[in-house]
């Protein structure tokens, strides 16, 4: 969110504090720890058993994985539907591969990631070049991924038996109180959050979310960058994949199936607007987070956990209102900075050019806003 | 586009105006139209299904064949007006779970009489469609933001209802009702009267009537069509609430017609609307699509459907065809613009002088 005057008139720190408490971010933490917090209140073992710590931090591993690769992929105003059917292939080929084949763990780890990517690469390819929106392709590749995976695996599922003893104590195991999977979770997060939020690409994605025509007036590789994060979302699913097989042991026809929905759905709770353009995957791993411990934590508070469901989508509903709200609220505030501009700029008070490093209009607020705030107040048409 | 060169229209002033979509005579838009193309695929697959592919021409197969399409018929009129708008309700599946649930409940355990029950759940679906449309249309959210929440909140109230519990004790003349055929012998059951009837209220809807030419300028320009005068948010609520109504009705009718009123209920199914709306012809873009492209959309994936099971084949594959057909069919409109311009470039290295005029012309249109 853009400060409304001086965008550097307080110190850093200052400014960096105001951002942080206004964040979206923040929201969704402060949520999560009244959750857990309420919650262990209720049931001790919630928190301070040690299955209750560990089943705390590792269910939501899969997940955030997902959400990640999915916010990659709205911030350039697309969206990825098949990424359950993503997870249900690549998951059912690391059983068959331990089956079928002697390879050693971070092999047929690789081998899922890389299936994935590749299933990625095809929604990128199609969505790049046929110009179709991709809510429509990945609608059709979501189809055409989970009926090749129920194809090949039939009627029989991946049993625990099936996969090595190290593998499946992977989705056990701790490294000083933290399960290895989760660890695994944030080490994908921190790596695609610092890329999105400093690396030239990164930055590259959020532009063309944000106003695709002038991305590509701009001269930005449009369909290469949009590639690129369908196939990271691709390769995402494809090491949930291996996540979900490592956590629970089977593969049976089911996984994966309707988790799209939730990736989208811990995404857009976490602040990543769905017309792209703004948010960050910290967001949506919090989101994720937010929505998984909100349905183990239903039972304990004593809500039967068949009302976890409306609780996310009223959850959803909810975070995209106070959105909506928000945004109003700032255009508002724009307005009436403007309207109560001194009269020396009465002469072009509109079209003055926004130069970076506001050298332009240091006493002006901003109008264009950071990338968070202003993309989603106009009606983004699909 | 992009050369929208000022003498063109300087130098001829006495040539008369034409309308693109209009340029060519009435039979040639009619039959080289989109949905032209997926009537003929759908009457090739029912002549290819009827000689080839055993049993197809058999008495059952038409009747299960409407049956079990009837749901996707139903839903796709709304969604077909609604993605013309540019919008998208991705939670007609769970309005239809969500009543279909109520609509047991009321008359299991609230004793009320069919009639009064299945009012009440259409007056639910109503309401349901009447939330989407009111942060639709009047909080201005984006639908498919919107609609992804719904979905899962409907689902969740029907499963927060009645758990993993079912109702099935149904009035045995509704449940006979629904099975029922029109004529004893033939193969047309009982739900295509009021498809029937709701089809063409929404072909008048859509096609015949100021409100539907709002439709579709909404989808071309929802500011332009504010400025000539279309209510835009009205329009977008009235079509989300028309879908809520829709949905309630096939949530009484799948619980008849299978007998059992379950909170999961048609789970995925907005993804088969969609999928028949969008190969039917109709752009997600908004404005663009006809009815009757989307209702042979329906009946071609029934009879892909039926012809494979009836071939042996797993519901699976069935799947990959399906997904295979829908990303085809929107790509069809970049696949045939890339061959027009591979064609294009070769014809016009024969004879270069003149290409440049026709670009030049052909942008403008």
């Amino acid at each position: 969110m853009s400060s409304l005057t001086h965008p550097s008139g307080g110190s850093t720190l200052s400014r960096v504090v105001k951002e942080a408490l206004r964040s979206r971010e923040l929201a969704v933490a402060i949520v999560l720890v009244l959750l857990i917090a309420v919650t262990t209140l209720k049931s001790e073992s919630f928190l301070f058993s040690s299955t209750g710590w560990r089943d705390l931090l590792l269910t939501p591993s899969m997940l955030i994985l997902l959400a990640v690769g999915q916010t990659a992929v709205i911030i350039t105003r697309n969206v990825d539907l098949s990424v359950g059917s993503t997870l249900g292939l690549t998951a059912y080929l690391t059983g068959r591969l331990f089956i079928d084949t002697n390879l050693p763990i971070i092999a047929v780890v690789l081998a899922a990631v890389l299936m994935g990517a590749v299933l990625g690469l095809v929604n990128g390819i199609l969505v790049a070049f046929g110009r179709v929106p991709a809510l429509v392709i990945t609608l059709g590749t979501m189809y055409i991924y989970r009926g090749v995976f129920l194809t090949w695996a039939g009627s029989d599922r991946i049993n625990a038996d099936d996969m090595p003893r190290a593998f499946r104590n992977l989705g056990t195991e701790s490294i000083l109180g933290i399960p290895v999977l989760t660890i695994v979770a944030v080490v994908v997060l921190c790596a695609v959050g610092y890329y999105l939020q400093t690396a030239r690409g990164g930055r590259e994605l959020y532009a063309i979310g944000s106003d695709p025509g002038a991305a590509e007036l701009y001269g930005l590789k449009i369909r290469r960058r949009v590639m690129f994060a369908f196939v990271l979302s691709g390769a995402l699913a494809g090491l949930a994949g291996a996540v979900s097989a490592a956590r629970f042991g089977t593969v049976s026809s089911s996984v994966g199936s309707g988790v799209e929905f939730e990736a989208v759905g811990a995404a857009v709770i976490g602040g990543v607007a769905i017309f792209g353009g703004s948010g960050t995957v910290w967001g949506a791993a919090l989101g994720a987070f937010l929505l998984v411990t909100i349905n183990r934590a239903l039972p304990v508070l004593g809500i039967s956990d068949f009302w976890q469901q409306a609780v996310v989508g009223a959850l959803i509903v909810g975070a995209i209102t106070l959105d909506r709200v928000l945004v109003l609220r700032q255009e508002k505030r724009l307005v009436a900075a403007r309207d109560d501009e001194p009269t020396s700029h009465a002469t072009s008070p509109t079209l003055d050019p926004v130069l970076p490093g506001g050298s332009a209009a240091p006493d002006r607020p901003d109008p264009a806003g950071s990338d968070a705030a202003g993309t989603d107040s106009k009606e983004g048409g699909r | 586009m992009s050369t929208l060169s000022p003498e063109s229209t300087a130098d001829s002033p006495s040539v008369e105006r034409t309308y693109a979509a209009f340029s060519r005579p009435m039979w040639q838009r009619v039959i080289f139209s989109r949905e032209f193309a997926v009537i003929a695929l759908l009457i090739a697959a029912v002549v290819y299904s009827r000689s080839e592919v055993a049993y197809f021409d058999g008495p059952q197969t038409m009747y299960y064949l409407f049956r079990d399409s009837a749901s996707v018929l139903l839903l796709a009129l709304p969604m077909t007006a609604i993605i013309i708008t540019g919008e998208i309700d991705l939670s007609v599946a769970s309005t239809v779970g969500l009543t279909s649930v109520a609509f047991g409940m009321l008359i299991d355990d609230g004793g009320l009489s069919a009639t009064t029950a299945a009012l009440l759940a259409i007056g639910i679906g109503v309401l349901c469609g009447a939330f989407n449309g009111f942060l639709i249309a009047y909080v201005g959210l984006p639908s498919i933001a919107v609609t992804i929440g719904t979905l899962a909140l409907f689902r969740g109230i029907a499963a927060g209802l009645l758990g993993t519990e079912s109702r099935t004790e149904f009035p045995e003349g509704w449940t006979d009702w629904a099975k029922q055929r029109i004529f004893e012998d033939q193969p047309y059951p009982m739900i295509l009267i009021p498809f029937a009837v709701l089809a063409i209220a929404f072909a008048l809807l859509i096609h015949f009537s100021p409100f539907g030419r709002g439709i579709f300028e909404i989808g071309q320009n929802d500011e332009a069509a504010h400025f000539t005068g279309v209510n835009v948010a009205r329009t977008k609520a009235i079509l989300f609430v028309l879908s809520g109504a829709v949905a309630g009705f096939v949530g009484i009718y799948t619980t008849l017609v299978t007998g059992v009123a379950r909170a999961e209920n048609s789970t995925g199914l907005e993804l088969s609307v969609i999928a028949a709306v969008l190969l039917g012809g109709v752009s997600i873009f908004g404005g663009r699509g006809a009815l009757h492209g989307v209702l042979a959309g329906v009946l071609l994936i029934g009879v892909i459907q039926r012809a494979m099971l009836l071939n042996g084949e797993t519901i699976n594959v069935i799947n990959i065809v399906i997904g295979v057909l829908l990303v085809l069919s929107v790509m069809s409109t970049s696949l045939l613009a890339a061959a027009r311009r591979v064609v294009e470039v070769s014809r016009g290295a024969r004879s270069s002088g003149r290409s440049s005029h026709s670009a030049g012309k052909r942008s403008l249109s």
